[in-house]
């Protein structure tokens, strides 16, 4: 099976990590995503402001690109991109007059864009529709009492109608790494924020946010954190270095990609992981646990 | 051709300032059939209704239009004077030009074209009326109450107390309901049951009352003043007539689960009465968690029972019961934590509803009244009480304020306070409602005396760390962000209808409003009545309120039933659809879309054949009938023609 | 910030407040105040005036506050409030908003060549471009 998909920016640099160990393992269950040609930004933040139609192009023109290229399910791995084509398609389907704006601005590209065409899915979503015992087949190794803490952040929750799973108390993570053989420990924290991009010129929030959310998960028993976006990703993995340099106390955990953990379980080879770009570095508690 | 006259009010300036009376007047004077028009400030004023008498017999008038105010408001009190000089009240006819008219238009030009086009179908209407007389309907005068908790129970009381006869019917076990499980009540802190005891007692002893409990009513047919009701009462596996209420059973059945009645924190035996003062206060046996049925081993409580009366091969028994009047009181339950997943949804052991509390309060409770906390049995020393639980909440949950829980919460607290005197309890809060007598004083003391901090704000989320329940809010009067570690966390959820109560409206034929509870004929003026005759509300099941609050209308429900039953017939409205032979061809139609069974098809003639008691008026035959054989009285079609002709003609 | 204010039916003809709800479409008058959009804010700590008292300020037409408050800018723009308000008021629309209504006054919040160079090159693009919602573009 083929399905379209939209890396966005951060994938192919920082997020090296993320793509190169989801791609694989879609391919073990006959799934090739196809990256959308010429694809652009996405956007980042979906705008919120009633009266500027502009900042909605950017992800427009990319559902434009997945209308165009006949295989309308698009894929998302980062949660920003997910998250900003996602309200774009409610936002386009739920105000005709700004969609009728939009389409005269955009006249000449040709392709005009109502919403119902593209459906975007997340790889999580994706990997619970192909179910807990298609992911049990797949899985190589055992890994015991390894205790594994999902973040999910905000961008995959929030707001209600584009939620991949309950805004309060999401499961499906957990249930995908489950179904993989890990355990999932009790998150009081899992939902929120971690100050997004604060980490620009408003550090300090982050490094609080980061503090609350890390304690919480070593608090719980978690060997490591995973999550499902770049920009949690680099905010809870490089700011626990900077709180430990403030705080000789504070006991760091590694981050990871939620895929990379199951890439590991399922004997993908371990380079696509590439462990260079994580800060703390996640090699030492994954081979006490048997998966290097 | 009849003699009609008009009569138009001002209704002070609520028509007078958008339509021009005079103007009306003019254009009414000479229409066909009109005798009379005269206008008066306040038609249903004393002077005004005497005015309408003095000029039918003056004027020799055989029909009366008047144009005022709604019919649902004055209709009655205009038809009344007409009779008393001898006119049928059916010849009384009224032109509603304030709602439909002045109200809603503020162009008086367009109102007062309106308000002559109004009138003059009216007119229309009047000129071909027929005088009828009220259909006489046969009243049973005995009554059913449905839900034994305090609104039923008082409903009851209050009926066989009038000289009628009542079937009380509930669900469970016992009588009592909600009521029997609270610890004690605001705002003077009897003890609950103590208060609750004597009324179940004297249900039990009065004569005029035909308990049923353990029952369920499966159907209803019939109309005001003849229903007959079918009750399924469900298996007992105990032979009631035969059981001395001796306990050997319940003392020796070898199984505990948990207990509805102390809302699963405490234990109960698998053949049960649910608390100890229960009324009746014999056993039933719950076949799904017995031994014997599942295993067929066991049989202690059989062998073990003096009388014999343990019986396992009992079935649902279903018994019929005629009655003139039905009292609707189910009751309430509390919105499910399941439903709150940011504090918990349930999987927090020590985060736990009101309800619950009242158990833990309550001295006949599973703790003996110990404030002990589920998971561990310690006493909690720092408890938090949040209120407005999924109520107030139109995003997520339900718009609508459970009026109850501030006052529960601050008892919750204070009755805390005076179990764990070193304890300290904290009430979340948006806003204390306190309407009712001694409330006010009672919140007071419970901040004054009690120390009970209130915190203003929402709380976003709780969560477990350490032993404990980390509660995260807000207190928007200091403007902080608050972190409480609490040992227990009591949630005030939402008041919910209780269970099963649409399904049961829907047999009745009664209204619910989209939050479920049950509807009221008018909401000031009609408070106790349901929209179908016969039926009428009373307690939580018609909106979520406090005890004195229900006692009140279930007495309110049961004056309502006495007076039904103050005669031995009832009048029934004439304006009825008939059947007209001739035309008639049998073809049914109508018989589908009558709602209310009026209407039977005789094969044999081949007609439909109408009940006239039955018949509501709503004229759905009349619009649906091929062959214009289905006529509404004082609605015929050529009344309706000549109605649509008099607004079209100008 | 001022303790003793005015409150008058001007406040509300205030041309940024006006401007405010327009670029929003929020209807703050729904707010009863409840703060759980405050208890639920991940950066409460860092605001000089949390999101229920921003509500309340537009509520009453005390505009300079909200034009001085650092609050917009501490938003991440995570959408906990908007989910949470029982009401359904958007808050985080109604951040935005306020955050327009500041940069189209030609007062921006964002430098982006004080961004230290190699923090530029190590942060995520998603971190910066998201950033520049702090920007006039």
């Amino acid at each position: 099976m083929e399905i379209s998909y939209f890396p966005g920016c951060t994938l192919k640099t920082n997020g090296r990590n993320f793509e190169g160990t989801a791609l694989p393992l879609l391919e073990l269950f006959d799934i090739h995503a196809k990256e959308l040609d010429d694809w652009y930004c996405c956007g980042v933040s979906f705008s919120q402001s009633a009266d500027n139609l502009m900042q909605q192009i950017a992800p427009i023109r990319t559902l434009v690109k997945a209308k165009e290229s006949g295989n309308t399910r698009l894929l998302t791995l980062c949660a920003m991109c997910y998250n900003t084509l996602q309200r774009a398609i409610f936002f386009i389907k739920s105000d005709e007059d700004k969609r009728d704006i939009i389409h005269d601005f955009m006249y000449r590209e040709g392709t005009k864009f109502y919403g119902d065409e593209v459906e975007v899915v997340h790889l999580l979503t994706l990997l619970k529709e192909i179910g807990s015992e298609e992911i049990k087949k797949r899985v190589k190794k055992k890994v015991d009492e390894f205790k594994i803490a999902p973040y999910y952040g905000c961008m995959l929750l929030r707001p209600k109608e584009v939620a991949i799973d309950s805004s309060n108390a999401p499961e499906i993570m957990e249930e995908i790494l489950e179904a993989a053989g890990c355990e999932t420990t009790y998150f009081p924290f899992k939902t929120e924020c971690c100050a997004s991009y604060q980490i620009v010129n408003n550090s300090e929030i982050v490094k609080a946010r980061t503090k609350k959310i890390v304690n919480s998960a070593v608090k719980n028993g978690a060997d490591v954190i995973v999550l499902s976006c770049p920009l949690c990703f680099y905010n809870l993995d490089e700011i626990q270095i900077e709180i430990k340099k403030e705080d000789k106390n504070f006991k760091t955990i590694p981050v990871l990609y939620f895929t990379q953990i199951l890439a590991l379980l399922m004997g993908i080879k371990s380079e696509v992981n590439n462990f260079s770009l994580h800060y703390i570095d996640p090699t030492p508690v994954l081979k006490r646990k048997g998966l290097l | 051709m009849k003699k009609i006259g008009v009569f138009v009010c001002h209704c002070g300036i609520n028509i007078s300032s958008t339509v021009d009376i005079e103007a009306v007047k003019e254009a009414l004077k000479n229409y066909p059939g009109v005798t009379h028009i005269e206008d008066y400030k306040y038609m249903c004023s004393d002077p005004g209704q005497n005015l309408l008498k003095e000029r039918i017999k003056e004027k020799g008038l055989d029909g009366v239009v008047v144009a005022a105010c709604s019919p649902t408001l004055h209709e009655n009190t205009f038809r009344t004077a007409v009779m008393l000089v001898g006119m049928n009240l059916y010849n009384c006819e009224i032109a509603n030009i304030r709602e439909q008219c002045s109200w809603v238009h503020k162009d008086k030009k367009v109102a007062t074209k309106k308000a002559k086009l109004i009138i003059k179908s009216v007119v229309e209407k009047a000129l071909l009326n027929e005088e009828l007389e009220p259909v006489k309907v046969p009243v049973t005068r005995r009554a059913m109450v449905v839900g034994a908790g305090i609104a039923g129970i008082q409903a009851a009381l209050n009926i066989a107390n009038s000289g009628y006869e009542v079937v009380l019917v509930d669900k469970n076990p016992s009588i009592g309901g909600r009521m029997a499980q609270l610890s004690e009540t605001f705002p003077t802190l009897d003890c609950s049951q103590c208060i609750l005891t004597p009324k179940m007692v004297e249900v039990s002893q009065n004569k005029n009352i035909k308990l049923m409990t353990y029952s369920e009513v499966v159907d209803v047919s019939g109309f005001v003043g003849n229903f007959k009701v079918k009750i399924k009462k469900k298996v007992k596996y105990v032979d009631w007539d035969k059981c001395n209420g001796c306990g050997i059973c319940i003392e020796k059945c070898p199984v505990t689960v948990s207990s509805e009645f102390n809302q699963g924190v405490g234990k109960r035996k698998v053949i049960y009465t649910p608390f100890p003062q229960a009324v009746p206060n014999k056993p039933v046996l719950d076949a799904e968690n017995c031994t014997y049925f599942i295993k067929g081993k066991c049989q202690i409580c059989k062998k073990l029972c003096p009388p014999d009366a343990v019986d396992y091969t009992q079935v649902d028994e279903f018994v019929e019961e005629e009655v003139g009047a039905i009292v609707v009181a189910t009751g309430y339950d509390t919105y499910d934590i399941s439903n709150m997943e940011e504090f918990g949804a349930g999987k927090i052991p020590d985060v736990i509803d009101g309800l619950t509390f009242e158990r833990l309060l309550s001295s006949s409770g599973p703790t003996n009244g110990e404030v002990r906390r589920p998971s561990d049995g310690k006493i909690p020393k720092e408890v938090v009480f949040i209120s407005c639980v999924g109520s107030r909440d139109p995003e997520h949950h339900f718009s609508y304020c459970s009026k109850i829980c501030c006052m529960y919460s601050a008892k919750h607290a204070m009755l805390y306070k005076h179990r764990v005197p070193d304890g300290q309890p904290f009430i979340f809060y948006m806003d204390v409602r306190t309407g009712g007598k001694g409330y006010e004083e009672f919140y007071q003391r419970a901040q004054e005396e009690d120390k009970v901090i209130y915190l203003r704000g929402k709380v976003s989320k709780l969560y477990r760390e350490d032993g404990k329940i980390v509660v995260c809010g807000i207190d928007t009067l200091s403007g902080k962000y608050v972190e409480l570690n609490a040992d227990m966390v009591v949630l005030a959820t939402a008041i919910r209808p209780s269970a099963g109560v649409n399904e049961f409206a829907r047999l009745l034929k009664i209204h619910y409003d989209e939050n479920g509870f049950l509807t009221e004929a008018h909401p000031k003026l009609r408070p106790v009545e349901s929209l179908s005759a016969g039926i009428y509300l009373a307690g939580c099941a018609q909106a979520p309120k406090d005890i004195p609050d229900t006692i009140a209308q279930a007495s309110g429900a049961a004056a309502m039933v006495a007076n039904l039953f103050a005669s031995d017939h009832l009048l029934h409205e004439p304006l009825i659809a008939g059947v007209n032979e001739d035309l008639c061809s049998g073809c049914g139609f109508c018989v589908t879309v009558c709602p209310y069974d009026a209407r039977k098809l005789n094969k044999e003639e081949g007609i439909v054949e109408v009940n006239e008691v039955l018949c509501e008026g709503c004229g759905s035959c009349s619009a649906s009938c091929p062959s214009g054989a289905a006529q509404q009285k004082n609605f015929t079609d050529t009344q309706l023609v000549n109605m649509v002709k008099a607004i079209l003609k100008d | 910030m001022e303790k003793r204010m005015t409150v008058s039916s001007q406040n509300f003809k205030n041309e940024d407040i006006q401007k405010l709800e327009e670029i929003s479409e929020v209807n703050v008058y729904s707010c009863y105040q409840c703060g759980n959009c405050s208890a639920s804010c991940p950066a409460f700590e860092f605001m000089d005036m949390p999101p229920h008292q921003v509500i309340r300020a537009v509520q009453l037409g005390f505009i300079d506050e909200i034009l001085e408050a650092n609050t917009p800018w501490i938003c991440a723009a995570c959408i906990s409030c908007t989910v949470k308000c029982p009401r359904g008021v958007d808050i985080a629309k109604l951040m935005e908003g306020v955050r327009q209504v500041i940069l189209r006054k030609g007062i921006d919040h964002l430098n982006i060549n004080e961004i230290d160079k190699k923090l530029r090159e190590q942060l995520p693009q998603i971190a910066l471009i998201a950033n520049f919602r702090k920007t006039i573009l």
